[in-house]
């Protein structure tokens, strides 16, 4: 190991007046060596990186500036659930897309909770758009559909966070789209039914 | 009553072992090790049940701080190269060789193209001093205007590697028009599938993707 064989060969006898050397050992201490070695070993475990980040993919619609109006896809009202993003991660939802000025929809408020928040409201929309189909009142394409509508007060979170839950939901079809005025209008308007909620 | 004599024993003990394998392990994470890449600001990113893994390489990186500030990056010394020549061309910087090499050799960039060259000759002491004040590469909702210098950043880039996957690494409260402006620009640039950088988050027990993810396997591995 880190001895080496330092006892002289045998034969080769000096002359009488020349001294014999002092052998020295030939042990080093490697402590300090290996105190060397873990301490970069320390510094290198601790500058890796080990997890690697993890990425969420989203394909976004195609767009087209000359695609014809009558090319696009209605969504049918039954099957679509809108969620607006809004300020506080407060989230305002209704049934439908609310294209229709004579019927507004109904403005719900909830958030990101574990009980009673917009997962629950994903699950039961789902699970009425199953109820439709079986009913044969949707055909077996219909999917349930859901568009996001962050406003300008929402936060990168919120976006996140809602994408999120399409994929923990197993929602297929759902679109990140602009908020419309309308809609402003109607969450200032719950804001200030439900006493600044 | 007589007493067995105990040897007294040495107590060195033989550290050669032990330094072959300190300097294993050092071998090891020596070769193993990628260091984080430098980070112009702190970026707390969301959590997503997503596990897909960043690729190594091909990969453009839009960092979105907090201020929502926005900051270009690319992987590949080479092709960061090749996309300083090709804004340089393009915008008519009149950058010089050494600035280019800095380009080159640095991480994220995110000043305005009329502060490039300054920030190209300065040292990374500096760099890092404006990294913090600069308002990031300036972004519009739409392209091929002289506002939006993001849209002519990721031009170029897609110019010099056509293979580029875009990374969107936000700060959580980054507000959403910042981002929207991104993936507006990216989409005005026919670009429609891209990457949000999140952490990993555990998927809550009782919904769709924890049933999917829990499913037996028909093939038997796990």
């Amino acid at each position: 190991m880190a001895e080496l064989d330092t006892s002289s060969g045998g034969g080769h006898k000096k002359g009488p007046g020349v001294k014999k050397a002092k052998k020295l050992s030939t042990r080093i201490d490697l402590t300090p060596m290996v105190d060397l070695g873990f301490l970069l070993i320390t510094f290198f475990m601790f500058t890796t990186t080990l997890a690697k980040p993890k990425t969420m993919e989203i394909n976004m619609p195609y767009k087209d500036p000359l695609m014809k109006d009558e090319d696009k896809n209605k969504i049918k009202n039954s099957v679509a659930l809108t969620i607006l993003l809004s300020k506080n991660h407060r989230l305002y939802y209704y049934e439908g897309i609310g294209d229709d000025p004579n019927k507004p929809p109904e403005y719900k408020v909830t958030g990101f909770k574990q009980k009673d928040g917009i997962r629950d409201v994903i699950i039961n929309k789902k699970k009425m758009v199953d109820d439709l189909k079986r009913q044969q009142a949707l055909t077996a394409k219909d999917e349930a559909t859901i568009l996001i509508k962050p406003d300008s007060t929402s936060t990168y979170s919120d976006l996140v966070n809602i994408l999120d839950e399409m994929t923990i939901n197993g929602v297929k079809v759902y679109a990140i789209i602009d908020i419309s005025p309308v809609e402003l209008e109607n969450i200032a308007a719950t804001v200030a039914a439900n006493g600044g909620k | 009553m007589p007493h067995a004599k105990i040897p007294r024993k040495s107590t060195n003990i033989d550290m050669t072992a032990m330094c072959d394998v300190a300097f294993l392990l050092l071998t090891f994470f020596m070769l193993a090790t990628k260091f984080k890449p430098e980070e112009p600001v702190v970026v707390k990113t969301p959590s997503s049940i997503s596990s897909i893994p960043l690729p190594d390489k091909d990969i453009m990186l839009l960092t979105v701080d907090a201020k929502g500030r926005i900051f270009f990056a690319i992987d590949n010394k080479l092709k960061r190269k090749a996309l300083i020549e090709d804004i340089d061309a393009a915008r008519q910087l009149k950058l010089s060789e050494a600035e280019k090499k800095s380009f080159a050799l640095g991480a994220s960039v995110g000043v305005p193209l009329s502060q490039i060259k300054q920030y190209l000759s300065s040292t990374p002491e500096q760099q890092k001093a404006m990294d913090l004040v600069t308002p990031g590469i300036p972004v519009d909702s739409v392209i091929h205007v002289p506002t939006n210098e993001l849209d002519s950043w990721i031009e170029s880039a897609r110019n010099t590697n056509p293979m580029l996957r875009i990374c969107i690494k936000a700060d959580g409260d980054a507000s959403y028009p910042n981002v929207s402006k991104i993936i507006k620009t990216l989409e005005a640039g026919k670009i429609f599938k891209f990457n949000l950088i999140t952490n990993l988050k555990s998927i809550p027990a009782g919904t769709a993707a924890y049933a999917e993810a829990n499913a037996p396997r028909a093939d038997g591995d796990k």
